[in-house]
């Protein structure tokens, strides 16, 4: 028979006993995992920022490194490419561009510039978006002069909405643009291009349109005519017009004015000598039938 | 200093609280080993018992999730005997389970195998006030027993109804609700010595640990190695222990008798060492490995080296024939059995209807002991072993751990005991005033 040597079986200790029940303890045992390292972290995160000047260093390391990464070569902005545009409104937005170029594609606000760009009169709509290779595109969609519109302070250049792009010297700058005057014609632009193209058989004799109180259009012709068009349909009217124009002559008499207002009762207004000239006729005729 | 009686109710509260944390360790203080299962409830019981499938004996409801067994030191007898030595035995056991099972159990509930256990039977009957039997009249009943003198210096460790008894009609098991004139019942009562239940507890107390309930051994032994029909029809359990060998009767599923004769396998043991001059530790390694109670022809043949450590060639190459060493344990066992037999006598067990022996401990693992014991006790002896429980590791579903296996069952549910049920109004009204003067006249 082997000799039996006692196995060791040593009892733990009433404090190591303690222990391990503690250690047990789910309470102290979530206390240990989370408990004091949170402390122990927000402790040392607390101490190390209450000294002014390591606040100060971390502020200041923080901020040099978003800059060190904003200015890295791939977020930086190098070119402004304006396209769509003509180069006077090209010139003026270089001028107006806010940023100094190159610039971090993180300091730049696209909203802010294309709404800078949008306030320009001569566009009308923009749209700016980063390209790859540091090119910052501004899309611009200009507007179209459609007439021009002489007031008490010169000439000004309007697009079909009425909105005023410009300014002309002499109406020889845009020749091919129709002349309107008169107080509210910038708001009845459309009536004035659509009666413009209307009165094209009148060919070069059309000088003008003029706005008469906001309501109504003269259309004027060298030779100091005007033809007075009414409220409504006056596109019609002047159809009408140039109808009994092409057919009777009708502009290329002596008149003053052909009086549309009243549809029903169109009138035409003659020059001193046309009257004097119909009276005379008038009295031949009844002199003639008097003897 | 816990005074058993009065913290009776207490400890049942805590049990309950316990079952509500859900963990619950039991400790099985023995004279060889110390043993700790930690105990995990899932509130599963609750559930079976309300779909009415809780006939599992109790076991459904937990799970064994630690267990550890350590050297007992300092236990005599099933008693302790150094206290310092005993703590230390179960803070390892405690510490062992607590580690394997992952979790820190507060609540313990602990059995004492010695200290001299001592049964009563006792009657009591009332009259009904109404006529059906409610709890009042329970608690009534249960409060008219008469008190043998049990003696100073012992405490009541178990006071089990057992049996209602409504006019002529016996053997109720619930009587609640039932028409009749006088209630009576019967009641069992197990006293122990005070002090050792004193020494068991402070001990507990020293470890950090709260007491949630006391068991007698031998009552848990019988609950986990008796099969049912055995608790019903009636049956003795022998639980052959370290340093005592307890006895429990069983019938109607109730104990009605509880006993333990102070010796034990230690003995045996002890026995050995004397009988072939070598350490306790190697005399317990051969009764393990060669001991047995009926020797044959091959036994004289077969050889035993007993060895030695002396240095000295004949002493260390001494040998004995198995047919000497089965000399030496029978009459220890056949000792330890009559002693049984004269405890079963006395206890009347000889009337019982049926009377189905059930030997079990670790003492039971002897080769043979079932033919001895059939000899000594009565025909129908068997070998049992403690029930199967959920969980339980391999190495602690022998025999031997038929006391922590039973303690399970008693911690998952408990039968009934005198205070589990509610005091008699007559009483309850007195107490607190009484306890309230007696803490003034203590303290002031």
């Amino acid at each position: 028979m082997q000799q039996v040597r006692s196995r060791h079986d040593p009892a733990p200790s009433r404090l190591r006993y303690r222990l391990h029940r503690l250690m047990l303890t789910p309470l102290f045992r979530r206390f240990l995992r989370v408990g004091i390292p949170f402390c122990l972290s927000f402790g040392l995160g607390v101490a190390y920022l209450s000294e002014p000047r390591n606040r100060e260093a971390l502020i200041l390391t923080f901020a040099e490194l978003r800059h060190q990464f904003e200015t890295r070569p791939e977020f930086m902005v190098r070119l402004l490419a304006v396209e769509g545009a003509s180069d006077g409104v090209a010139g003026t937005v270089r001028e107006l561009f806010p940023y100094p170029l190159p610039v971090s594609s993180f300091d730049l606000d696209p909203d802010a510039v294309r709404g800078l760009v949008e306030d320009l009169p001569a566009v009308a709509a923009a749209s700016v978006r980063i390209r790859q290779g540091g090119v910052l595109e501004l899309d611009i969609e200009e507007r179209q002069p459609a007439a021009l519109w002489q007031r008490e302070n010169g000439l000004a250049v309007i697009d079909r909405q009425g909105v005023i792009i410009g300014k002309v010297d002499s109406r020889d700058e845009k020749p091919a643009l129709p002349l309107v005057s008169g107080e509210g014609a910038g708001e009845a632009i459309a009536e004035a291009l659509a009666l413009n193209r209307a009165a094209a058989p009148l060919g070069s004799r059309l000088q003008g349109l003029v706005r008469v109180g906001e309501r109504r259009w003269n259309v004027v012709l060298d030779r100091d005519q005007r033809i007075l068009l009414p409220e409504k349909q006056p596109a019609r009217a002047l159809d009408r017009v140039i109808a009994l124009s092409e057919a009777q002559d009708l502009m290329a008499r002596d008149i003053a004015a052909v009086d549309m207002r009243l549809s029903e009762r169109p009138t035409v207004r003659m020059n001193g000598n046309a009257v004097e000239h119909w009276w005379r006729v008038r009295r031949l005729v009844a002199e003639k039938e008097g003897r | 200093m816990i005074e058993l009686y009065e913290s009776q109710r207490t400890m049942r509260q805590m049990r309950r609280a316990a079952m509500q944390r859900g963990v619950v360790a039991v400790l099985d203080v023995g004279t060889s080993k110390i043993a700790c299962l930690v105990l995990r409830f899932d509130g599963r019981d609750r559930l079976a018992e309300a779909e009415g499938i809780g006939a599992m004996a109790g076991q459904a409801g937990f799970r064994v999730i630690g267990a550890a067994t350590t050297r007992s030191r300092g236990v005599r007898f099933g008693e302790i005997d150094a206290m310092a030595e005993t703590e230390r035995a179960i803070r390892t056991a405690v510490q062992a389970a607590q580690k394997m099972a992952q979790i820190r159990v507060d609540h313990v509930i602990a059995c004492l195998s010695g200290a001299g256990p001592r049964s009563y039977g006792l009657d009591g009957t009332v009259e009904l006030e109404g006529h059906t039997v409610t709890e009042q009249d329970v608690s009534r009943v249960l409060a008219s027993c008469d008190m043998p003198d049990y003696g100073a210096g012992r405490e009541v460790l178990h006071a089990q109804p057992v049996n209602f008894a409504l006019d002529h009609r016996t053997g109720l098991s619930d009587p609640r609700g039932q028409m009749g004139q006088s209630l009576s019942t019967d009641m069992h009562m197990l006293t122990v010595d005070a002090t050792a239940v004193q020494n068991l507890a402070y001990c507990i107390k020293r470890c950090d640990l709260e007491l949630a309930g006391l068991a007698s051994s031998a009552y848990v032994a019988g609950i986990s190695s008796l099969v049912e029909d055995e608790q019903e029809l009636g049956a003795a359990c022998i639980d052959l222990g370290g340093g005592t060998a307890g006895l429990s009767i069983f019938v109607k599923k109730h104990m009605i008798y509880a006993d333990s004769v102070r010796m034990g396998g230690e003995h045996v043991t002890g026995d050995i060492s004397m009988g072939l001059q070598v350490p306790a530790a190697t005399a317990e390694r051969i009764k393990t490995f060669y001991g047995g109670v009926v020797a044959t022809g091959m036994d004289d043949r077969e050889m035993i080296e007993i060895g030695g450590d002396t240095g000295d060639y004949e002493h260390d190459r001494r040998t004995v024939s198995r047919a000497e060493l089965i000399g030496i344990m029978r009459p220890r066992v056949e000792e330890i059995l009559e002693e049984v037999r004269a405890r079963l006598d006395a206890a009347g067990f000889d009337c019982l209807p049926s009377q189905q022996i059930v030997l079990t401990g670790g003492g039971s693992q002897i080769p043979g002991l079932d033919g001895l014991a059939s000899r000594i006790l009565g025909q129908q002896v068997r070998l049992g072993r403690p029930l199967r429980v959920h969980g339980l590791p391999q190495a602690a579903t022998g025999a031997g751990f038929a006391g922590a296996v039973g303690m399970c069952l008693f911690a998952a549910n408990p039968q009934d005991e005198w205070w589990d049920f509610d005091l008699p109004v007559d009483r309850y009204a007195t107490r607190p005033l009484k306890r309230a003067f007696k803490w003034f006249r203590d303290n002031w």
